[in-house]
C-alpha cells in the first residue's frame, strides 16, 4: 500500500519523536530528574511505529517495560508522558505509574508492564472484547525476546488460537532479555516458528525498516479485522543502549554496538525516502525542529510541574470502596 | 420464600445477570465442559455443577471454556474488562491461583491505582475454597488473606444461599475486581432465596446470631460451624452473638467492634493458618481501636501452621472443629 507524502511525513515525526524522546530521558535520568528506573527504545523506533501505525484509537496495545516508544506510536501525549516519567502532578496516571506504567485508555493503550510476559494474556482479554463485539478491531500485545520465554506468553498464544482471539503478537527481538543474549536465552531457533507452532501464521520482518514492519503488521491486521484470528510477528531490532539507562553494556563487544547502529532505522528511513523523491531533506529536517522544540518544552513543563498532591496517595485504588 | 442450595442460587445469580447484560460473560476451564469431544458440549457446567445449563442458554460466545491456562484466564478477563466485557473467570480450586497470580495482584488489581484513575476493572473470579473434602493440599486451602492484603482487590465470602445469590449479583455489577470464594461444603445446603434479583452490599456485616456475653467472628464455611457451637452454648445459658462479616475486603470494621462494645468478649473463626490471617487482622482491629471494650484477651480458632493433610483424621482434627472452637469461647468466658 503506497504511502502518502503526509503518511510519511507522520511516520517520520512519530519516529524522531522517539529518538528525541529518549535521548533526553536518557539525558534527564543521569541529571537526577527522573526518579527509579528507565528503559530507552533507541534503535526500536521503526518496530513500534512501523506495528502502530495503521492501528485506530479503538485498537488496544499492551506494552513493555520498555514501553515509551510504543506509547509514543500510538498517539500518547508527549509532555504528559514526560510529566508521568518525572512523577508530577498532571502526568498521564497523576505520576502514580512512572516509566513502566504509563497508559492511556483513549487511545487503546493498555500500559506499560513492568513483569515481563504480563502484556500478552492481557492482550487477548482487549482482543476478545473485540470479537464479541464484532468491531473488527485487534489488540497487539508487544513483546520481547525476554517474553517470549515466559509461561504466560505461551498460554496467552495458545488462548489466541483456541478462542479465535484477534490478538497480534508483536515479538520485538532487540537481541537481550536484559544482559542476557537471546541466542542463549531462546531455545528455539526463532520466535515467529515458536509462534508458529502454536497453530497461527508468523513470520519474522527487519525491525529497522519502517516499511517491512509496516506490511508485515498490514497482514497481521487483515486476518485480525477478518476475524480470522491472532498472528505474530518477530520484529528482529536492536537495542542502542543498554538494558537500562546507565547500563554500561561490558557484556556487548563494540563491534557489535557500532553494527547497532550502522543498521539505525531512522537514517534509513530518510535516505529511502528522499533517493525516490518522495521527500525532501528539508521535511524531514522541518520535522527534527518542531520534534526538538516539542520535547523541549515537554521537559519544561516536566521540571516546573508539581509533585503529585500528598491527598492523591489512597485516591483510585479502587472505584468504590 | 422458595428453597435453593447455595450452588443453585449462585447459578441464579449468573442467569439473571447475563440475561440483563450482555456484556457478562464466563470463562474458565470446563465451565461449559465437553468442547470438542465426541458428544454434546456444554454438559458439564463446572465440575461442581455451578455453572450448569449456562452454556445451553448463552451460548459459546457467553461460556467460554477455556484450556488449562490460568493465567491467560485471569489476564483474558482483566483484558476484556478494561476494554468494556464483565466477565466472571473461574479459577476452579483457589490452590490453583499459584500459577496465575500475577495477572491477579500485579495486574487486574493495579489497574486503576497504577493508570491514575482512568481504568476500570470490572471482573469476578470464582474460585472454590475449603477442607473437608479428602482433597490434599493442592485442593483444599481457603486463601482468603492472600486476596485481602492487595489493595484492589475486593475479597467476598458467602456462607449461605441468600448471601451467596446477593453478593454474587453485587459482584458483577461492581466496578472493581472481585475475588468470590464459594465454599465446597456449601454447596449443597439450603436456605430461603427470593427468585427476583437482589444485591447486598460489600462491606456490611451479617449479624448471624445475636448474643450478649461473647462474640464469634467466622469467615465463609466456619460460620455454620460458629453458629453450631453457639446453640451449644445457648444450653448452658451462655449468650454468643456471630458476625458474618460476608466481606473480607472491605471489612465491616464497625459491626465487630459494635459487637465487642456489647459483649466484651472475642473469638475469631477462621479456615486458615494462623499467621498474618484474618484472625490476627481481626485481633489487631480490635486491640486498636476496641481495647477498653474488652474483658479477656481475644482467642483465635484456626487451623495449625501446616498444609492440608489428607488422611480423614488428620483432616478433621486439622478444621476449626466444634470442640476447639468451644474450648476457646469457655477460655474467654472463664477469664
Amino acid at each position: 500500500m503506497q504511502l502518502s507524502r503526509e503518511d510519511l511525513k507522520r511516520a517520520y515525526e512519530r519516529m524522531f519523536t522517539i529518538r528525541a524522546f529518549e535521548e533526553r530521558v536518557d539525558k534527564e535520568f543521569a541529571l537526577g530528574n527522573i526518579p527509579g528506573f528507565a528503559h530507552v527504545y533507541l534503535g526500536q523506533e521503526a518496530a513500534g511505529v512501523g506495528v502502530c501505525f495503521d492501528l485506530t484509537d479503538d485498537d488496544y496495545i499492551g506494552s513493555t517495560h520498555r514501553g515509551h516508544g510504543h506509547c509514543i506510536a500510538k498517539g500518547c501525549d508527549v509532555k504528559g508522558m514526560m510529566l508521568e516519567i518525572m512523577g508530577k502532578a498532571g502526568g498521564l496516571c497523576g505520576g502514580k505509574g512512572g516509566s513502566m506504567h504509563i497508559a492511556d485508555m483513549t487511545k487503546g493503550m493498555l500500559g506499560a508492564n513492568a513483569i515481563v510476559g504480563g502484556s500478552p494474556p492481557i492482550a487477548v482479554g482487549a482482543a476478545l472484547t473485540q470479537k464479541l463485539k464484532k468491531t473488527g478491531r485487534v489488540a497487539v500485545a508487544f513483546s520481547g525476546d525476554g517474553a517470549s520465554n515466559q509461561g504466560t506468553t505461551f498460554e496467552a498464544l495458545n488462548m489466541a488460537v483456541v478462542l479465535g482471539a484477534p490478538a497480534i503478537f508483536a515479538f520485538e527481538n532487540n537481541g537481550y532479555g536484559e544482559h542476557t543474549a537471546a541466542s542463549y536465552a531462546v531455545g528455539a531457533p526463532s520466535i515467529a516458528e515458536r509462534a508458529r507452532s502454536f497453530g497461527m501464521p508468523a513470520e519474522v520482518v527487519d525491525g529497522s525498516d519502517f516499511f517491512a514492519v509496516r506490511e508485515a503488521m498490514g497482514r497481521a491486521l487483515e486476518r485480525g479485522r477478518a476475524g480470522e484470528g491472532p498472528y505474530a510477528l518477530e520484529i528482529v531490532c536492536s537495542r542502542f543502549l543498554g538494558h537500562f539507562v546507565g547500563d554500561p553494556q561490558a557484556y556487548r563487544l563494540p563491534e557489535e554496538l557500532a553494527q547497532a547502529r550502522a543498521n539505525d532505522p531512522l537514517p534509513r528511513f530518510r535516505k529511502g525516502v528522499t533517493e525516490t523523491g518522495l521527500l525532501e531533506d528539508a521535511d524531514l529536517d522541518a520535522i527534527e525542529a518542531q520534534v526538538l522544540a516539542l520535547i523541549e518544552e515537554a521537559v519544561a513543563a516536566g521540571l516546573a510541574a508539581p509533585q503529585p498532591a500528598l491527598s492523591t496517595l489512597e485516591q483510585d485504588v479502587y472505584v468504590r470502596y | 420464600m422458595p428453597r435453593k442450595s447455595y450452588r443453585q442460587a449462585i447459578n441464579e445469580a449468573l442467569r439473571q445477570e447475563m440475561r440483563r447484560d450482555p456484556n457478562v460473560i464466563i470463562l474458565g476451564e470446563d465451565v461449559a465442559g465437553g468442547q470438542g469431544a465426541s458428544g454434546e458440549a456444554g454438559g458439564v457446567g463446572g465440575v461442581f455443577g455451578v455453572t450448569g445449563g449456562l452454556y445451553k442458554e448463552f451460548g459459546p460466545e457467553r461460556v467460554l471454556d477455556t484450556p488449562i491456562s490460568e493465567s491467560a484466564i485471569i489476564g483474558a478477563a482483566s483484558g476484556a474488562a478494561v476494554t468494556g466485557m464483565r466477565p466472571v473467570a473461574e479459577i476452579m480450586f483457589v490452590d490453583f491461583v499459584g500459577v496465575c497470580f500475577d495477572q491477579i495482584y500485579n495486574q487486574a488489581a493495579k489497574f486503576r491505582y497504577m493508570f491514575g484513575g482512568k481504568a476500570k476493572t470490572p471482573m469476578v473470579i470464582r474460585t472454590m475454597i475449603g477442607a473437608g473434602f479428602r482433597a490434599g493440599a493442592q485442593h483444599s486451602q481457603t486463601l482468603h488473606p492472600l486476596f485481602t492484603m492487595v489493595p484492589g482487590l475486593k475479597v467476598v465470602m458467602p456462607s449461605n444461599a441468600y448471601d451467596a445469590k446477593g453478593l454474587m449479583i453485587q459482584a458483577i455489577r461492581d466496578d472493581d475486581p472481585v475475588v468470590f470464594m464459594e465454599s465446597k461444603v456449601l454447596y449443597d445446603t439450603e436456605g430461603e432465596v427470593p427468585d427476583e434479583a437482589y444485591r447486598i452490599p460489600f462491606g456490611e456485616a451479617r449479624v448471624a446470631r445475636e448474643g450478649r456475653d461473647l462474640t464469634f467472628v467466622a469467615f465463609g464455611p466456619m460460620v455454620p460451624r460458629a453458629l453450631a457451637v453457639a446453640e451449644a452454648l445457648a444450653k448452658d445459658g451462655v449468650s454468643v452473638e456471630v458476625i458474618d462479616p460476608r466481606t473480607t475486603s472491605p471489612l465491616d470494621e464497625d459491626a465487630i467492634l459494635e459487637s465487642v462494645e456489647k459483649t466484651g468478649r472475642l473469638v475469631v473463626i477462621d479456615e486458615s493458618p494462623p499467621r498474618c490471617s484474618m484472625a490476627s487482622d481481626i485481633a489487631g482491629l480490635v486491640s486498636d481501636k476496641g481495647f477498653k471494650f474488652l474483658k479477656a484477651p481475644i482467642k483465635a480458632v484456626t487451623c495449625p501452621h501446616t498444609p492440608v493433610p489428607f488422611a480423614p483424621n488428620l483432616e478433621d482434627e486439622f478444621l476449626p472443629n466444634p470442640r476447639r472452637i468451644e474450648a476457646a469461647a469457655r477460655a474467654v468466658l472463664a477469664s
